[in-house]
Formats: C-alpha cells, structure tokens, sequence
C-alpha cells in the first residue's frame, strides 16, 4: 500500500511539474501508458489472490483516476497558460488611427442641399419641382415674359448672348443664356393645365462680375396658376416658406411695392433681421434685408402661356438660391461657392447622408 | 433720382416729419436707398477773424485771433491768401471731422504756435473744388451758429432707387404727387403760365424723322446775360451730385429733377441756319458736351444745322453749340423722344446723363410745352433778356390708342376698371369711393359716368407704364397699403403629395449622395470654359460660344463637366490639396437646344484619393488612383440610378480625352452609351495644364432607361435553395489581349442555371507561361437547385467550363 501512495505523490508531482503539454503527455504515458507505471502494476492485479485484489484493485483504480483527473486539470491550466502566453504576442498597439469612413469624408455642396431643403418644404405645400434649359430663347427670357423690345429692364439683365445665326428661311435669332429661372413659367404653362404649382431651381446668368455678384448663379422660382391665388396666398406662401427655410417660429417680413415687367402688381420683400452681431439673425432685430421679388403674374404673361387672364390668375417669385444660403450657412462671399477649393467644400459642405426632411428637421 | 427735402415740399404742403416721409416712400414703391441728413456739417460754425498777425516763423501763414461767438477768442494759425481780420467764414473746432481733408482736427502746432481749430475753404467742406482762399461770408452773416443753417447746407437728401417703369417719378413733382395720394400732404398746383413772346422764333426746326421726335419746342430768348446761377440753385445741384456750369445750363438740369423735363439750351450765336431733326449719316462725328467725339450711326438721332450734327437727341448735347458767360442769345429746346432709340443710342454710344435716363423711360408729352414755358421763365429770371414766340413742330406721337388727344399729339390711353379687381387679385377690401379717390389723387380721371361697377379711367400723360387694369390694382394696393393685405393660406390639395421630382431630379439627387458617400467632394463649377478646353473634350461647337464672355476661359458652353473638375483639382494641388476627389451633377452641352443640354454626373480623383481615404497610412501603402477608382465610382451611379451594374456591359476603349490602354465605355445594349471612365491622356493634361495621377468619369444621367412602371411594388418571390452552395477555382493560360470579361463570360455560359457567379480572383504574367499570355483564375459559385451534386456532375459541369473557356477565348487550363 505504501508503494502505491509513494507512486501517487511521485506521479502527481510529476504532474504538477510538467511545464507544457508535451512534458504533461510524457508523465501521462509514463503511469497510464501501455507500459505505464500504473498500468504495469493493474496488470499484476490478474495474479494476486482474491484478499490482495480486493485491497489493491481499489487502491490502483483510486490511482489512475486520481492521476487522471491530475492530468485533466493541469491540462486545463496549461492551456489556458498557452493561450494567455499566445495572446500576449499577439498585442497591438490599439491607438493607431483607422481611416475615416467615406461618408463621413465626402460633402454635399450647399447649393444642393438647400436645393433640397427648398423641395422638402414646397413639397409639403404641393409644388412640384420644373426644370428647363440654361440656353433660352429671346422669346422665353424675354418677349413672352412681357419685356418689350428695347426696354430699359432688358438692358438691367447683363445679359450673356451666343452668336447671331440665321436659319434656313433666312430668319436671323440669336440664343442667349437664362437670366433668371422665369423662362420656365411659360415652358410650363405651355405643357400644362392649371392648377399649376411649381418651383424652379436652376442655373442663372448674368455678365457681371464682383464681389457680390457672379456671372452664374442659382434661382429659386415659383409659379403658382389657378382660378384665385392672390397676393394675400403669395403672402402667405413665402411666410412659411422662410420661416420654414430659417428654421424660426416667427419672422417679420415686409412686401413693398416694385417693378418687374412679367408680374403686376410687382412687389419686393424684405425679412427682419438683426445686423448687429457678427451673424445676421432672422426672427428679431429691427432691420429688414431684401430678400426676394414677387407679384402677380402679368396678364400678358399669362396669354403668353397660353392662358385667358380673366379666367386665370396666380403669383410668382424669384429668388437667390445661393444668397439665402449665404444668409443661413454664413458664407462670406459668392464667388468662393464656384470655386471648388475642398477645404471649403469640407468646411460649408453637408454630409452625405444628412438629407433634409421637415419630418427629421431641415438642418441638424 | 436724389432730391432734398426742402425741394420736395416746394411741390408738397405737408407736416409729416423725415422719418414719415422715407417710410411712406418706401411702401409706395419708392424705396428709399439713402438719407443723407448732412450731419456732418453740423459742428461748422460762423466766426469773425478779429486780428490777423503775421506769424513769426513763417512767411505764408498768419496767426488770427477767432471770435466763435462765445466770447473767447481762439487762436487759429491760418495759410490762406485771404485770411484778414474782420473776415467772416466757417469755423471748425478740434475734434471736427473735416471732409474735404479726411481728417478729425485736434489742437496743433505749427511753427511754434499753437492752433485750435481751422478757418475753412469751400474744398474743405466739400462745396466746391475752390480752394483759392477760405470761406468769405458776408458782413451780417451770424458769428456764433451754425454755418450749415446760414448756408442752407442743412437741407437732407433722399436717394431713391427708381424703378424702371416709374418715368413720372425722375421729377420732385411726380414724388410728391405720389407722397400726396397716400396722405401725407397736399400736392401744390404744377402749372405753368404761358410766356408772352415778342415774335416769332427766328430758328424754324424741321423734322425729318417723326417717329423718332413726336415733338419740339423752341424758343429764342434774346439778351439774356449768362453767368454763375444763385446760391439756392447751386446748393440743390451740388446737393444732388451735379455741378453748377452757368445759369442757363443749371436751369436745365435743374427743371430736369424738378419736372423729370430734360431740357438742352444752344447758344443762338453759334447756330447756323435752321435746326433739322435727322438721323445722323454713318461716320457723322459730334464732340459732346463731355468733351468726348462720338461717331455716329444711322441708328442716332441728331439735331443738326448748317453746321452738322449740334446735339444727340435726347442724350447729349455738342460743345460747338453749347451755353457759356459769352452767351447772349439762346435756344431752349424742349422735346419728345422715341424711347426705344433713346435706349439703343444711349447704350451703343455709351452715353449715361440724366435726360437719356428720362428719355428713355417716357417723359410727359404733355409737358413739352409748358416744359418750354417753364424753362422760359427760369431764364427771364436768372438772365433776363426777351423771349420770341414759341415753335412747336409735331411728329408722330409714340402712344397711338385712346380717342383723346393731348396738345402734343399724343393720345391718352383708358383703362376699364371693375373695383372687383382689386378683391381677385390681392384679397384687400378696398371700397369703390377710395379706390376712386385714390386714382383721382394719382391723376387717374374716370371718363363719363363713375357710377357702376366698372369705370373707365383716362391714364394720365406722364403714366406710360399703366396699360392694363392690374395696373389699376398695383396703383390701389400701394396706396391703400400692402400691410393691410392679411396672409390666407393655400388652398390644401386634399390628398397627400404624389411623387413630386422627376425620374431625373430623383437620379441627380441619388448620384449626389452616392458619390458623396464615397468619399467625394461636390463642386459647382462654371457652365463655360475657355475655347481650347471645349475643344479638348469634343466641344467648342460654334453656336456655343458666347459673344459677349465675360473672359477668355469663360467663352465656350462646356461640353464635359471633366475640364472644370480637372483644373480645379489643379487649383486645389497648387495650395498643397494634392490628393482631391470631386465631383459635380449637372449639365453639359451638346447644342444649344434644350433637348441637347444633359444631365451628368461627372468626378475625378487625384493623387491617392481612392475610396477607402487618400494619403500614407500604416495600414498600407499610399497607391496612385487609377482607372480602376474611376470605374468602381461610373458603376456605383448606375446603381444608385436604379440600374443593375452587372447588366451593363464594360467595352475597352472610349473619347480620345482618355488614355487609349486605360479608358472604358459603358454601354446598355449596342446603342445605349451609359457613361465613360478611365485615366487622362497625357496631351489633354498638358492642354489643361495640370498634372496627375488623375482619372475620372462621366455618367450621361439621362441615358439610363426610365424604370418600368410595374402594376404593384410587389418584390419577386425569393427561392432558397435548400442545397449546399459550393466554389470551384480554375485557372485558365489566355492570350494576354483576351478580356477577362470574355473568360467569365464563357464560364457562366456554361451553366446559366447552375452558374450563379463568376469573379476573378488572380491575374499572373510571367515567363512561364509563354511570350504574349497571362493567366486568369477565376472562382465559379455554384448552386444546386434540385439536387445535392455529385462528383460526376462536378466533372461534367467543370468540363462544359473548361471547354467553353477553350472555345470562347482559346484559353486552356493552367498545368
């Protein structure tokens, strides 16, 4: 009996002293082996006599399970040493940058996304969004919007012409570039059945150059045709709409008289701002801005479109897309929106994904 | 159109204050852009010289002893030749701002003697360029006030931006009628009483060209003596900006802001014969009053005599014939001009002046005459003299509808007005009596019976711009008050909005955010370029340049939206932004005709500015950007257009702006060309002057096929395959021109069943394959859909692969 307890504290220090798991098989093959110490001695147990088996061979099996179970655990933890050790070499230096994502790094310009904003807030009152070419025709930037010929206000335009053609009849014309979005009042009318409801944005020209003016520049224009909008309508749209747009609950806004030759009565309008801070707040303040031209549209424009203006009637407005981005985003100069410096772009522009929506706020 | 405030109410009765006055401009329709309330002559003040010493240390300047009516002399060291003792002048105290000089006086010392304040000359004041000696006052003038009040220098002046169609407003008369229909005063009688001429005018005028003049008036005014005109009228010129000539010629102008009446006096002397109104011949040269020679075309009217042209209708007059101190007999001219001439003259000789600003706009036909009149009794009284009978000739007048006739000739128009019009069109309430009182006010006369629901109003003379009756609504609203006008919502459309963009709005939207999701920059860039770089791209198309740019680089409707990205990649690289991604939705053009201006979506990248981030990073190294960046960003718009980018097909090859080895089209079909991409051809950069690595594409938006409209927005049902998806690798020795396209196009056409994709995942070039050949491995998925597959199925389907491959591209599998 001795001999099998010296044989337990000698294999299951054995045990404990295996350093990795190879010297941990080696005692393992050293006791439970084919000719493994203990196994040597089970094999014995075949030629003892009955008393001597019944004192060994619970002695023996007490052994092997003990040194078995020895072996799992130091097994166990020679594993978990090994693991610890592997994920020791396998450190990194967890402070070094990642990339940025590209829809983190990429920028909407804001030209877009106050285009954007404007259809997400008009779209809300029921216009649709019209387009039409930047290459016009005298006829649509002009005559059909009731400029006469030789008028002062056409001289007012700067206008950008092509070079004089003549058609096949002889017919000489020349085409010139959009001076204001208007041009697609009539394209509009001319295709489509009141009720009309629709804005405008585009590209718009005009040769004039300084610091607050660009030879391009963007309009936002509106149109609304039916049998009864009126200035009180007109009044009532743009309210909301720049309320909507600045993103305040209340806003002052000032209509005045004015001229433009495709709208009568013509008016201008002015919002409350206040100048004396370093940015123009809208909502308070006692100074007012011009802010955009409007009226009713002029009868002539109207037959121009193809419509009786007895029987039709209806308002449009103009204006800067890029001014009341300016007005605000808090851009300082027009010229830098043409520009296309990206550290700009990066500074004024949005992120991809931020896309206006009166549900989730137009700006966030 | 600038006046004072003391001019406005010679034609204004009223008691309403400055502030009122601006604001009621304002919303009437007169905007006020400026108030100048002359403040800054405020702190000028009447003193006496009381002694004038010679200063010690200077010859030219002297030492005065000043009484600015306190008591307490001030000791004032002065250079001017005129500075005496007794002399009356203005006084500026340290800390007054001096205009004329720019500067704020403090006490100083000059030569050793210390000055406290200065004696001013009319420059300093900026009265007038006069700086000869200091201002020297009468005798009686009050020491001790202020100098602006004894100089009437404290009449404010208003600056209103005009409108176009407001001719009757470039007069104070016209502004004060307007002023007096809404309320704030009455408008003083504007007649003007005839002269009493001594016979006829010794001058006859013929008019050639009466379309161009519907009317002239002369008069000769003999005797008269020419010379500086009086205080008071100097003092409004110079307070509107004008500068006083000599009398005769400051009455013109000064008739011109008082009545809008532009008016031209010749010196008689120097007339020849009679005055003919003509179109000028090609080549007639006339040296203007502005010193400038203007040659002349038959587009100009001119008023010519013996000598040849004397003045440019209605614009400017000659030197030769003009108004000097010499002047002893003079012609006042007072007529009618063709506006649209007026205009075209004006704008082709470059000529800017008061009356074409008039002219141009309309001046009251029936103040012709007794603008004449007027101008007549100006003259009598700042020159005397005695004035012939007036000559009137008459033209054919501009206005030619209405059945009344004014003296002119001109025809008074009439508007029917139902009072129902103003409710329709703006919403405001205005009654029948005030809408009628406020067209009488404005000088809208009703024409027989005012009674019924329509009256007939008779457009006064100096109305040009009212034709029709929401003109009639315009004059009511102002005048009644647009504040009054309450906001009333639209009308709610009763349904939810249906989609409100176009397929194309949608796209460019979608392409905006696509791209900017992959890390580019949207840029706006101009819609014109320079010629050659229109060229470079496949434009400069003769129709798309412009006649009048604004510069060189901006000559030519761009043709791409490639050129503008690409120089302003350069700008970007030329301030240390070397590694730039931009991009631009927007339109190019193809022709000046709407339907060949198109929607693109166009990019390029530069330097290391790939998707995954630009520039050295740990984690890899910095690659140049290639053709292959700019085919994945052609591909990701197709796909945020709505296509399915593996429907499209990849052709080698594209616009000759790319280059040749590193450039492919898109294409839908045979015809269809979708879009291009690839890297620069080395000869457009230089054209361009930038500098790479570079590439870019163009996505023709408009291209892309409108999606079919489909009867439900039901998805297709979706089959699994309850089968174990399996990959099998090959790796196929092709001729090196063979496309990988054509390769897995083979290998798919294996099996379109059992094939559901086919990627390449390894290209090899090397010695051991043979001059001129490359191998192509390939990974094929395949997924079972009515039976697990067994070996012998693999084989097979693998030996159709193989086979195809072979057949397809002459490709064999690799040993």
């Amino acid at each position: 009996m001795t001999d099998v307890k010296s044989l337990e504290t000698e294999i299951l220090a054995a045990i404990e002293g295996a350093a990795d798991e190879a010297a941990l098989e080696a005692v393992r093959v050293g006791a439970l082996g084919k000719k493994g110490t203990i196994s040597e001695r089970m094999k014995t147990l075949g030629g003892m006599s009955a008393e001597e088996r019944q004192v060994m061979g619970p002695a023996l099996n007490g052994l092997k399970n003990a040194v078995t179970e020895a072996l799992a655990a130091r097994k166990e933890v020679l594993k978990r040493a090994a693991i610890a050790e592997r994920l020791k070499t396998e450190t990194v230096d967890v402070t070094l940058p990642v990339r940025q994502s590209p829809a983190e790094a990429g920028r909407i310009h804001p030209i877009s996304q106050v285009v954007d904003e404007i259809t997400a807030i008009f779209s809300d009152m029921g216009f649709t969004i019209a387009e039409g070419p930047d290459i016009e025709t005298d006829y649509y930037n002009f005559t059909a919007l009731n400029f006469p010929e030789g008028h002062p206000a056409r001289e007012m335009h700067d206008t950008f012409f092509f070079n004089e053609k003549e058609d096949t009849s002889g017919e000489k014309s020349r085409m010139l570039l959009r001076t204001h979005t208007s041009p697609v009042q009539i394209r509009t009318m001319e295709n489509q059945e009141p009720p009309i409801r629709i804005v405008i944005p585009g590209k718009t020209y005009r040769c004039d150059s300084d610091a607050t003016h660009s030879p391009m520049f963007h309009q936002l224009e509106g149109l609304v045709v039916d049998k009864s909008a009126n200035v009180a309508n007109l009044k009532w749209v743009l309210e909301e709409f720049c309320k909507a747009f600045f993103e305040v609950d209340h806003l002052k806004m000032r209509f005045r008289p004015s001229f433009f030759p495709f709208t009568e009565p013509s008016l201008e309008v002015d919002i409350q701002c206040d100048r004396s801070g370093t940015e123009v707040k809208f909502g308070e303040g006692d100074d007012w801005m011009e802010i955009l031209g409007c009226g009713m549209v002029h009868p002539n424009v109207l037959r121009s479109g193809g419509l009786d203006p007895d029987e039709y009637q209806g308002f449009a407005w103009g204006i800067g897309i890029d001014r009341i981005a300016m007005l605000k985003y808090g851009m300082p100069d027009l010229r830098a929106f043409f520009d296309a410096d990206a550290r700009w772009i990066s500074h004024y522009g949005f992120r991809p994904l931020d896309i206006p929506t009166l549900f989730g706020g137009l700006s966030t | 159109m600038k006046f004072t405030l003391s001019w406005l109410k010679d034609h204004l009765e009223t008691q309403a204050t400055l502030e009122e006055i601006v604001e009621t401009l304002t919303m009437i329709g007169l905007e006020v852009e400026s108030v100048d309330d002359r403040a800054q002559f405020n702190d000028f003040i009447i003193a006496r010289v009381l002694t004038a010493e010679r200063h010690p240390d200077a010859d030219k300047l002297q030492v005065l002893s000043v009484d600015t009516g306190d008591g307490k002399p001030v000791q004032v060291v002065c250079g001017a030749p005129n500075a005496r003792a007794g002399l009356v002048g203005a006084f500026a105290a340290p800390g007054t701002y001096v205009p004329g000089i720019d500067l704020t006086l403090a006490v100083g010392n000059i030569r050793g003697v210390e000055s406290h304040g200065m004696m001013c000359s009319e420059r300093e004041l900026e009265l007038s360029d006069d700086h000869q000696g200091i201002i020297d006052l009468p005798q009686d003038a009050p020491v001790g006030t202020r100098f602006a009040d004894y100089a009437g220098l404290n009449d404010p002046i208003l600056e209103i931006g005009l409108t176009p169609d407001r001719a009757d407003c470039t007069g104070v008369h016209g502004i004060a009628r307007d002023l007096a229909a809404a309320g704030l005063g009455t408008l003083k009688d504007g007649s003007v009483e005839p002269v009493k001429g001594e016979g006829a005018c010794p001058v006859k005028v013929t008019i050639a060209e009466p379309d161009l003049c519907p009317g002239f008036a002369l008069r000769m005014v003999k005797g008269v003596k020419n010379g500086p005109s009086p205080k008071w009228l100097q003092q409004r010129l110079l307070a509107i900006g004008l500068r006083p000539i000599n009398a005769l010629v400051d009455m013109t102008n000064y008739i011109t802001f008082d009545r809008g009446r532009p008016l031209h006096v010749f010196d008689a002397a120097k007339v020849k014969g009679n005055l003919t109104v003509r179109r000028a011949k090609e080549g007639e040269k006339i040296l203007a009053l502005d010193g400038r020679e203007y040659t002349l075309t038959e587009e100009n009217c001119i008023i010519a005599d013996d000598n040849g042209p004397e003045s440019i209708s209605g614009i400017m007059g000659g030197e030769h014939s003009g108004c000097d101190e010499e002047t002893t007999d003079v012609l006042i001219e007072s007529a009618l001009w063709d506006p649209m001439n007026i205009a075209r003259s004006g704008r082709d000789l470059g000529i800017i002046t008061d009356a074409r600003y008039r002219f141009e706009r309309g001046v009251d036909p029936a103040f012709m005459g007794a603008g004449l009149e007027l101008a007549t009794h100006m003259v009598l009284d700042l020159c005397g003299g005695t004035p012939t009978e007036a000559e009137i000739v008459l033209g054919n007048p501009t206005h030619c509808e209405g059945e009344i006739v004014g003296e002119a000739g001109h025809h008074y128009k009439e508007v029917d007005f139902p009072f129902s019009e103003t409710k329709r069109l703006t919403g405001l309430d205005v009654s029948r009596d005030e809408s009628i009182a406020i067209l009488k006010k404005l000088g809208f006369m009703p024409k027989g019976d005012d009674k019924g629901d329509t009256v007939r109003f008779i457009v006064p003379s100096w109305r040009p711009d009212v034709d029709g009756k929401a003109d009639l609504v315009e004059e009511v609203m102002r005048i009644h008050g647009i504040n009054e006008i309450a906001p009333a919502p639209l009308a709610a459309l009763g349904s939810v909005s249906q989609k409100i963009l176009t397929t194309g709005q949608t796209r460019s939207r979608n392409a905006r955010r696509a791209l900017a999701a992959r890390g580019m920059l949207e840029a706006v860039t101009w819609s014109f370029i320079s010629e050659d770089h229109a060229r470079a791209f496949g434009g400069g198309k003769p129709e798309l340049a412009l006649a009048n740019p604004i510069s060189a680089d901006m000559a030519h409707m761009r043709p791409s939206l490639l050129p503008g990205l690409l120089t302003a990649a350069q700008r970007n690289a030329d301030h240390g932004v070397s590694d730039v991604a931009l991009f631009e939705v927007s339109h190019l053009y193809e022709g000046d005709k709407p339907e060949e201006q198109h929607r693109v979506a166009s990019g390029i990248r530069r330097g290391t500015a790939k998707l995954q981030g630009s520039g050295r990073h740990w984690s890899g190294k910095a690659e140049a950007v290639g053709v292959f960046d700019a085919k994945a960003d052609a591909l990701s718009i197709l796909e945020a257009c709505g296509m399915d980018a593996s429907k499209v097909q990849i052709e080698a090859g594209g616009p000759d702006w790319f280059h040749p080895g590193r450039c492919g089209t898109i294409k839908l079909g045979p015809k269809i060309v979708l879009g291009t991409f690839g890297e620069f051809h080395p000869k457009v950069l230089e054209a361009l002057d930038v500098s790479g690595p570079l590439c870019g594409f163009e996505i023709y938006v408009d291209a892309v096929p409108e999606p079919k409209a489909k009867p439900t927005r039901t998805k297709p049902r979706l089959d699994l395959s309850p089968f174990q998806a399996v990959r099998r690798d090959f790796a196929f020795v092709v001729d090196r021109a063979v496309e990988a396209a054509q390769v897995t196009r083979a290998a798919q056409a294996a099996d379109k069943k059992l094939i559901t994709g086919v990627r390449v995942f390894d290209i090899f070039e090397g010695a051991s394959l043979g001059e001129g050949k490359k191998s192509l491995a390939i990974e094929v998925a395949i997924q079972p859909v009515e039976r697990t597959l067994t070996d012998e199925d693999f084989e097979a389907l693998a030996a159709r692969i193989v086979e195809n491959v072979g057949k397809q591209t002459g490709g064999v599998l690799r040993g």
